[in-house]
């Protein structure tokens, strides 16, 4: 086969990979910020959570990351639900209007940022840690991945189906919907807002760890590494635009592409064109690719 | 001008309290150690940064998170222009182009995006300082091919004193600016944006101006500490943390009076040096679980306390329990 169409091959299945990623960690932090209006800052660090974890239970108990997956979901969603059900209904009720909860809850979040990054510091210290993983060459029409990329990447598809599938049919997911274009009347129409909220903040947490647990197979890992996925989430989403589930799936994979390519042409500028691509969409179109 | 606004009570005692305080700042070289001079002068930044921040995301309410890029560029204006070896120019002349420079900056990015409301406008200027930041990083890397550079060494008094004249500067420029017509068009504009534009002030100019004003002071703090720190590298001085502490410690404070920013700032820069030299690897956990605490349980800062605490004095009663929370 030749030269250019494997290196088309690996660019392409690359960027899907890494946009499955992104996919996910938008897709959690677009519930966040889309109904629960908490501009969450600290997203990356359920990340962060969700790839020790999986690196703990791998290394110490021997138990099989895929299996991890149906462990930190559960245990992350149980950390978002109570944060939100205590800090955030708090603020909630608290702040005389919108506009202050946005403010304060976001800031409420770089307070949670460095509290998990901190005790994340002290439980795992902060050297890099990685472990080995169905670390073995898999032969692709000439182009050679390793099994871990692929198996991510059809994990990451399969999740981000199946909460989309979740949000449109089920009924929990129509008063999520819902609350999204009208909390107010959402609850006069018989929906538990302060119980859905904090439904969704934890489902945008499970999002995140089960990113995290995914990415644990493929990249070193350290308590710090959050901030960097909170940043790349928050373009997704304004990519996709705001509170658009679709739209950050979507997102997802298109700055996955890009970084794939921007990486493969001059590797140190890839953040700097993520934030390029970003800016000069928030000038041109403020309201995203699937804005309203 | 009438002559009787500046002797009246409510003028006079802030202004006596200030003129103490501002003489025991310009005689603390004198009396002071080494170790006092450089707390002030690291608390006199934030308080600086803080100060500014509010100069213009306080009335207008556009949350900017691009402080750390005006910071930044100061600090490598200074670095450029002081070079540890044959630097020609004197000091206050940098200070004075880094805070030009900033400002600049601030007037282009300003023009441009002034325009997006809300979440748009704080995520926008959160990625400028990340694209500066990136582009320095990959510049530094495979153009200059060197990563970092040294500042010259600059005494102790001279930054003390030069953040205290900036900082004065600063004190005076937000005073009058909130006095004169500029400030009301900028409080309208943050109440009702259609209707002041309506009612004939040129929105976009006071909006783009003020932007630009308080960047210049940013960039001017960035220049001076930078000659203090003497290594500097992009992660350094373009650290996203330069923009997130101004609005903490702004909203520690209480955004709606003149002294809130100052109070609030000043107390978090102290604890912030203290904790950092007690206890330096909990240092971040105390801070995040203080910013936590302080956003849950004093939402309109610490200077929205001080009336709650009044009342509740005057009715008696559980004023004690008040004051432990």
């Amino acid at each position: 086969m030749p030269q250019g169409i494997i290196t088309f091959l690996d660019l392409a299945i690359g960027g899907l990979l890494l946009g499955g990623i992104y996919a996910l960690l938008a897709m959690g932090l677009s519930l966040q910020y889309g109904v629960a209006r908490v501009f969450n800052v600290s997203h990356g660090e359920f990340i962060m959570l969700g790839a020790f974890g999986t690196f703990t239970l791998y290394t110490v108990f021997g138990i099989n990351p895929l299996v991890c997956l149906a462990i930190v979901g559960p245990l992350t969603f149980i950390i978002g639900f109570l944060l939100h059900k205590t800090m955030f209904t708090r603020l909630r009720l608290l702040a005389p209007n919108a506009d202050v909860y946005a403010a304060n809850s976001m800031l409420a979040t770089f307070g949670l940022m460095f509290i998990i990054q901190n005790i994340a510091l002290l439980a795992w210290g902060a050297n890099y840690r990685a472990y080995n993983y169905l670390n073995f060459g898999v032969d692709l029409w000439g182009a050679i991945f390793t099994a871990n990329r692929l198996v991510i990447l059809g994990f990451a598809i399969a999740i981000g189906v199946a909460f989309y599938i979740f949000l449109a049919r089920s009924r929990i997911g129509k008063a999520i919907r819902a609350s999204a274009q009208d909390p107010t009347t959402a609850g006069l129409m018989g929906v538990n807002i302060n119980l859905l909220l904090a439904i969704c903040f934890g489902l945008g947490a499970v999002m995140a760890g089960l990113a995290g647990t995914l990415m644990s197979m493929r990249i070193p890992l350290t308590p710090t590494m959050g901030l960097n996925y909170t940043i790349i989430a928050i373009i997704v989403i304004v990519l996709g635009g705001l509170g658009s589930i679709p739209g950050s799936f979507i997102g997802g994979f298109i700055l996955g592409i890009i970084g794939t390519i921007v990486t493969y042409l001059e590797p140190s500028l890839s953040l700097a064109a993520y934030y390029f691509i970003f800016m000069l969409l928030l000038l041109i179109k403020p309201t995203g690719i699937f804005g309203k | 001008m009438d002559i009787t606004r500046f002797t009246s009570k409510k003028f006079l005692i802030p202004a006596i309290i200030s003129l103490v305080i501002l003489i025991a700042m310009v005689t603390l070289p004198v009396y002071g150690s080494l170790y006092m001079v450089i707390l002030i002068t690291a608390i006199l930044m934030f308080v600086i940064l803080t100060v500014s921040w509010t100069l213009f995301s306080g009335p207008t309410g556009y949350m900017s998170l691009a402080s750390a890029a005006f910071f930044g560029i100061g600090v490598y204006a200074s670095a450029i222009l002081l070079p540890t070896t044959g630097g020609k120019l004197p000091l206050l002349v940098v200070v004075v182009i880094g805070g030009l420079v900033s400002s600049i900056l601030a007037f282009g990015v300003g023009a441009l995006t002034l325009r997006l409301r809300g979440i748009y406008f704080a995520v926008f200027t959160f990625g400028l300082v990340e694209l500066i930041k990136q582009v320095l990083l990959w510049w530094e890397n495979s153009v200059t091919g060197t990563r970092g550079r040294y500042v010259m060494l600059v005494e102790n008094d001279v930054i003390f004193y030069t953040m205290l004249a900036i900082f004065m500067l600063l004190m005076l420029t937000f005073f009058f600016l909130r006095r004169s017509k500029y400030g009301l068009a900028m409080q309208s504009i943050g109440e009702n944006e259609e209707a002041a534009a309506h009612r004939g002030i040129n929105v976009t100019m006071v909006k783009v101006i003020t932007f630009a004003i308080s960047a210049f002071f940013m960039g001017a703090t960035g220049a001076i500490i930078a000659t203090r720190w003497t290594y500097i590298d992009p992660y350094i001085a373009f650290y996203i943390l330069y923009s997130f502490l101004p609005v903490m410690m702004a909203i520690f404070g209480g955004i709606g009076q003149i002294y809130g920013p100052v109070i609030g700032a000043a107390i978090f820069a102290y604890l912030e040096e203290v904790l950092l030299t007690k206890f330096p690897y909990y240092y971040m956990l105390i801070f995040g679980v203080v910013l936590v605490a302080a956003i849950l349980y004093m939402p309109n800062g610490i200077v929205g306390l001080v009336p709650r605490l009044v009342r509740r004095l005057r009715k008696g009663g559980s004023a004690k329990q008040h004051a432990s929370t």
